[in-house]
């Protein structure tokens, strides 16, 4: 089955993340009082070893083994992405958590975090009501 | 090998995330992203819903995303149960009260409201938009940043030390 490559992948990630400790409250009142620069060195080299796979991925063209070619994705620039994560980051210091964590505490049996992941389903809804009249 | 059982060290954290890019891409052709799985999850609980947000989302498509987080789950389990000596405190024991459940429901609420606006989280445009060197991504970053900090700023003024 092809998507069970993304729940291994998935893993991958979500072992990464809860033994680097971004999934808990503590970690991001750490960074955000800038009580230890953990955080930030972790994002920083992440990005470091993530362009490199990046230039090589762009570089060399690779398919998959399921033969599917691989692209790297442009952003696009729009209004959002100032207003929105502007938002989100208010979001992220009042839960403690980001996106990715929050599925990390549910699988860690942090059964609050149904809490925030509920909060961000009904905003992604709000989002959905609002989304013909906010700046994009 | 006892040190796995510890938390990992930040110069070795931070690589095995980034790789997550590479490794999504060379096994998956996906680009990392986590957020998108909220505007899914709201789509699969609103079937019937006419707002073109959620009725024009390609569940079929995207539906890698929802194995990935899903994935994401099934590691923190891992990692909590057989890669830990000593319990993972996620959220501090005053979250675990009304006060804290409504925190996490609003907190919640900006996270998929302004992820979605932005079309990015942390995955989305901190590591995979700044690893592939896209503008958008860095003001994005500078963005979420500015809201977080100017959060803490004003919660340290107002309760002296946040909530």
């Amino acid at each position: 089955m092809k998507h069970l490559r993304y729940l291994l992948l998935g893993a991958y990630f979500g072992i990464v993340l809860t033994k680097s400790e971004v999934t808990t409250w503590h970690k991001i009142r750490a960074m955000f009082y800038f009580r230890e620069p953990d955080l930030y060195l972790i994002i920083g080299l992440g990005v470091v070893v993530g362009s490199i796979c990046v230039w090589f991925v762009r570089r060399s063209k690779p398919t998959t083994p399921f033969g599917e070619p691989v692209v790297v994705q442009p952003k696009p620039m729009h209004k959002g992405v100032f207003f929105g994560s502007f938002l989100f980051g208010i979001g992220w210091f009042i839960a403690g958590t980001c996106p990715g964590p929050i599925y990390a505490q549910l699988g860690g049996g942090e059964f609050f975090a149904v809490f925030t992941l509920i909060g961000a389903i009904i905003g992604a809804y709000a989002f959905a009501l609002l989304k013909p009249k906010l700046p994009d | 090998m006892g040190f796995l059982l510890d938390p990992w060290p930040w110069w070795i954290s931070g690589p095995l995330i980034g790789l997550t890019v590479g490794l999504l891409l060379l096994i998956g052709a996906r680009n990392l992203g986590v957020s998108s799985s909220f505007r899914h999850l709201c789509a699969m609980a609103l079937p019937k819903s006419r707002l073109p947000y959620l009725a024009q989302d390609n569940l079929k498509e995207q539906a890698w995303n929802l194995f990935f987080v899903g994935g994401i789950a099934l590691g923190a389990f891992v990692a909590v149960h057989f890669l830990s000596r000593n319990p993972v405190e996620f959220l501090p024991a005053h979250y675990h009260t009304l006060t804290g459940a409504l925190k996490l429901l609003g907190g919640g609420f900006l996270i998929g409201f302004g992820t979605r606006w932005a079309r990015g989280c942390t995955s989305g445009h901190a590591i995979m938009g700044l690893s592939s060197f896209q503008k958008p991504s860095l003001y994005a970053v500078l963005s979420f940043f500015g809201g977080g900090l100017l959060a803490a700023a004003v919660a340290k003024f107002l309760i002296g030390g946040g909530p």
